[in-house]
């Protein structure tokens, strides 16, 4: 059974149609991008896989739990992170770990907290309120929230946004160990083709709401007859013919 | 049960670290209902000394209204207020997509009411005794009715107040602070409900206050402890709560169907 398995999934806002009946699947332990413009979709269906948004049509399995009727099921199993939320700012770093180690549930929350703060460098950032972080610090701590739970299910939403290269590539690569020690599956939405070229065993290429194509990151490349994701990505979204194919 | 009770104080823990490292929310809990207490326990004082004995009496019923009408403006501030925040601090996504179900964010936040409303209103019952001789417990075990009323009244008015919040947004957010104040007129506070026009009088009589403040103006001037607007007051709390936990769950979910939850602040 896949981790993740979506079906048709469908979001319409009164004459807008934001996600138009697509569908993918990805399996355990697998990390998959979903890659498009601004308005392409990626967002709401993120939302919607994590029971923010109720869908039109379609549904969505995730880890076996059918998320119209039992999400909090898969929620506790799940995580998520996003630049664009953010985590109460007076509060110090351990504080907010340890409101979201309860409120998932996790047993010997301070320890694991203590775990997470090591590997991702928390340490003597532990006492200070997440208000006064750097963007960089910000999104180590969004991580630790996000790996709390040790999750098996991940979203990401574009996790190194306004990072700096060097901390952009320590995240990517704590999210790549962690998904190897632990079989997380991952969905990664992303504007950083570089990223999604490295972290992706698939990529779903979003326009419009529609799932336009999709592939491995080589698959693609080849078929667009490109050297880099960001040359098709533009071939997509430019509605370009493809140079190399055929 | 174990994992919903740890959600449940995963809420109310984030609120206590908040207020446990700032002097000047804590203050500004207690600060009004001290106020208001200073301000109507002088009066009292005033005209109990101009009037004597029958304006001791009505001193008393001032005092014990103002007093109880805390409870609920405290109770319903704490509540709404505590949901407030969580908008504030742009947090209310993480919280949606965690496994708290509604009912434990509900729970929660009628805990803090609790919290809030003892930390604001606890205070002024002191001062009531100190200063102004008025011992709020001399109404005895009604009291504790009066009360669990009371507060409940200012958690189905912050249902209402947080459904609208759901519905239209940072736009209602004023509402947390002045609802109350609109009903005020009608809760028949300081005065009995006869006093009210005929016509708003059902509108008072709907409201569990008025029947908890002509039950504690019964107990002050004749003594007599009236079953009737106890029941009346819990029958309408259960109803007014039913109704307001009815309209929170419709508003919860269309807040899913348009995808409010992660742009409500904005």
């Amino acid at each position: 059974m896949d981790a993740i398995a979506v079906t048709d999934l469908t979001k319409r806002y009164d004459e807008v149609l934001a996600v138009d009946a697509i569908s993918f699947s990805a399996p355990h332990g697998a990390t998959v991008g979903l890659l498009g413009g601004n308005g392409a979709g990626k967002t709401t269906t993120i939302a919607m896989m994590l029971g923010l948004l109720v869908p039109t049509g379609g549904g969505i399995r995730i880890l076996g739990h059918d998320m119209a009727k039992d999400r909090f099921a898969a929620l506790g199993r799940m995580n998520f992170s996003s630049p664009y939320i953010a985590l109460p700012s007076r509060l110090t770093v351990a504080e907010n770990l340890r409101v979201y180690g309860h409120l998932y549930n996790v047993q010997g929350t301070e320890r694991r907290i203590a775990e997470l703060a090591a590997e991702l460098d928390l340490e003597n950032l532990l006492d200070r309120p997440a208000g006064h972080l750097s963007a960089g610090q910000k999104t180590r701590v969004a991580l630790a929230k996000a790996l709390i739970n040790r999750p098996d299910v991940l979203l990401l939403d574009e996790p190194t946004a306004s990072l700096d290269p060097d901390t952009g590539d320590l995240v990517r690569t704590w999210l790549e160990r962690y998904r190897a020690q632990s079989g997380c599956t991952i969905l990664l939405a992303s504007h950083n083709m570089a990223e999604v070229e490295r972290m992706c065993s698939e990529v779903l290429m979003m326009k419009q709401g529609r799932i336009v194509d999709r592939g491995s990151p080589a698959a693609l490349l080849e078929r667009y007859g490109r050297d880099d994701m960001e040359e098709v990505f533009l071939d997509i979204a430019r509605n370009r013919q493809h140079p190399g194919a055929g | 049960m174990i994992a919903s009770l740890r959600r449940i104080w995963g809420l109310v823990y984030r609120h206590i670290a908040l207020y446990r490292r700032s002097w000047p929310r804590l203050l500004e809990l207690a600060y009004w209902p001290v106020l208001n207490m200073c301000i109507w326990g002088f009066t009292a004082s005033f005209l109990t000394g101009r009037l004597g004995g029958t304006a001791m009496l009505a001193g008393a019923a001032i005092m014990g209204g103002v007093l109880l009408w805390e409870v609920t403006l405290r109770g319903q501030m704490g509540m709404a207020i505590s949901f407030l925040e969580e908008i504030w601090s742009r947090n209310l996504g993480h919280v949606f997509v965690s496994p708290l179900r509604p009912w434990e964010l509900i729970a929660a936040l009628l805990a803090m009411s609790v919290l809030r409303m003892l930390a604001g209103v606890v205070p002024a019952v002191l001062l009531a005794w100190a200063a102004f001789q008025f011992n709020l417990f001399s109404l005895g075990l009604p009291l504790a009715l009066f009360v669990m009323n009371m507060i409940a009244m200012g958690w189905w008015v912050a249902l209402g107040v947080v459904s609208l919040i759901l519905r239209h947004g940072a736009g209602a957010e004023p509402l947390a602070w002045g609802v109350l104040f609109g009903l005020a007129p009608f809760a028949a506070v300081f005065y009995p409900v006869s006093v009210l026009p005929a016509a708003v009088q059902p509108i008072a009589l709907a409201l569990p206050a008025a029947h908890v403040f002509e039950g504690m103006r019964g107990i002050l001037l004749d003594g007599s402890v009236s079953a009737y607007h106890l029941a009346a007051a819990t029958g309408l709390n259960v109803l007014w709560l039913g109704a307001a936990s009815a309209l929170f769950a419709y508003q919860f979910h269309q807040a899913r169907v348009r995808g409010a939850l992660l742009s409500i602040g904005e």
